[in-house]
């Protein structure tokens, strides 16, 4: 394939994904690293590193919007990147060890996990009643505006919430995706956040935990100007334009469709992975 | 809005150069990455590209060092991996100044958390773990 057809297929399929990503919250690297691989035949660990690219891209995009308007909780984020970073080094380190078909079927299941979790109904279980000592000690219970005034809330479970993120990370690192859906998991089931504090700061997080892996990838060589530049490129104009049409659009039938979508692109790379083909 | 901004002064000003800092980090960024795409493709437009199997030394840009020895001579694949730099560092320098911003509020709790973030990332830096 020549370098300039190969670039725009990458362009177009990037923006594609982070317009997707960002009108479902999955994030762009999840469409990224099948497109790159299923259809374009990348070797899985150059789709890794050029969608960590794209992470820290839109999630320091986004994160600069929510920070300003006081929602984001930055110590919470703070100390839980204590385990994001650590993990997601360590899955960056592990993942060349790793047959890329076995990395494949992980995908795979991580995919699954996420487009159930999007089409879950969420239900907020946040209050203000009991916290443990460590999120006193930690100051991690906080307070966001809402459209009747300030919101105060506890934090919850703090040390089942830091395991979940460790584990998260580790996700992060291997797959060079945000693992939001993981992080969610940590934030409004374990710890007990509101969604909107829980959604902000995991966005925020996401890029110093996709930083710390992105590094060895790069020492690595994993990160190829030649696919990291459109897919960086790509993905953060479809997340920017889909931020803009978020507000416009019924994103609940929208979801279901992309998690069928989702579902789709999950079982080919599982398929591919068990049948050895990457 | 007065009385919020009454209850957090010094947060609320961290947390308005946070942002600011993200959002010029990620536009400078990718505006570097543009132009070295530009330049990347003017130059390689025809030339066949394969990226089938994993080779670690593709690319010979895959240091600090190395990425600013090409960015010397202008290599365009060098410009991109500056610009993918840069875009790595938005979110490092984040950390760098929210240290700072603890600092002012004097919470030494925080200050230290954020340093033992900064120590993992810059132990990330190091290059040994690649093996």
């Amino acid at each position: 394939m020549s370098v300039l057809l190969f670039t725009l297929i990458v362009l177009a399929g990037a923006f594609l994904a982070g317009l997707i990503g960002s009108l479902t919250g999955l994030g762009g690297g999840v469409i990224i690293i099948p497109l790159l691989t299923l259809v374009l035949g990348v070797d899985i660990h150059y789709a890794i590193g050029a969608s960590i690219i794209s992470v820290i891209a839109t999630s320091s995009g986004s994160a600069a919007a929510y920070v300003r308007e006081g929602i984001t909780n930055v110590r919470i984020g703070m100390f839980l990147e204590i385990a994001t970073t650590v993990s997601a080094v360590i899955g960056a380190v592990i993942t060349v060890f790793i047959d890329p078909n076995y990395i494949a079927i992980i995908f795979g299941a991580i995919l699954l996990f996420s487009s159930a979790m999007m089409i879950r109904k969420k239900v907020d279980r946040s209050d203000n009643d009991t916290s443990g000592r460590l999120a006193i000690f930690f100051k991690l219970n906080g307070s966001y505006p809402t459209g009747s005034g300030i919101k105060k809330y506890a934090v919850h479970n703090v040390a089942g919430g830091f395991f979940m993120m460790f584990i998260a990370g580790i996700v992060s690192g291997l797959l060079g995706i945000g693992s939001g859906a993981l992080k969610v998991v940590a934030m409004d089931n374990i710890m007990r956040i509101p969604f909107k504090v829980s959604t902000t700061t995991s966005n925020f997080m996401m890029g110093v935990t996709a930083a710390a892996s992105a590094v060895v990838y790069l020492h690595r060589g994993q990160i190829d100007p030649g696919i990291a530049m459109p897919v960086a490129v790509g993905v953060l104009l479809g997340a920017t334009i889909g931020s803009k049409i978020l507000m416009r659009v019924k994103a609940d039938r929208l979801k279901v469709i992309f998690a069928a979508v989702v579902t789709f692109l999950a079982l080919q790379m599982i398929y591919n992975g068990y049948m050895g083909r990457l | 809005m007065m009385k919020k901004d009454k209850d957090f002064p010094r947060g609320k000003d961290i947390e308005i150069i946070l942002g600011t800092l993200l959002r010029v980090g990620v536009i400078a960024s990718m505006s570097v990455v543009l132009i070295g795409g530009v330049v990347y493709l003017l130059f390689n437009y025809s030339g066949i590209i394969d990226y089938g199997t994993f080779d670690a030394h593709r690319t010979e840009f895959s240091s600090i060092a190395a990425i600013f020895l090409g960015l010397g001579r202008l290599d365009s694949e060098a410009i991109i991996q500056f610009g993918v730099l840069l875009l790595i560092f938005t979110p490092i320098l984040r950390v760098v100044f929210s240290i700072f911003g603890f600092l002012t509020e004097r919470d030494y709790l925080y200050v230290l958390i954020g340093l033992l973030v900064l120590i993992v990332i810059l132990f990330s830096l190091s290059n040994r773990l690649t093996g």
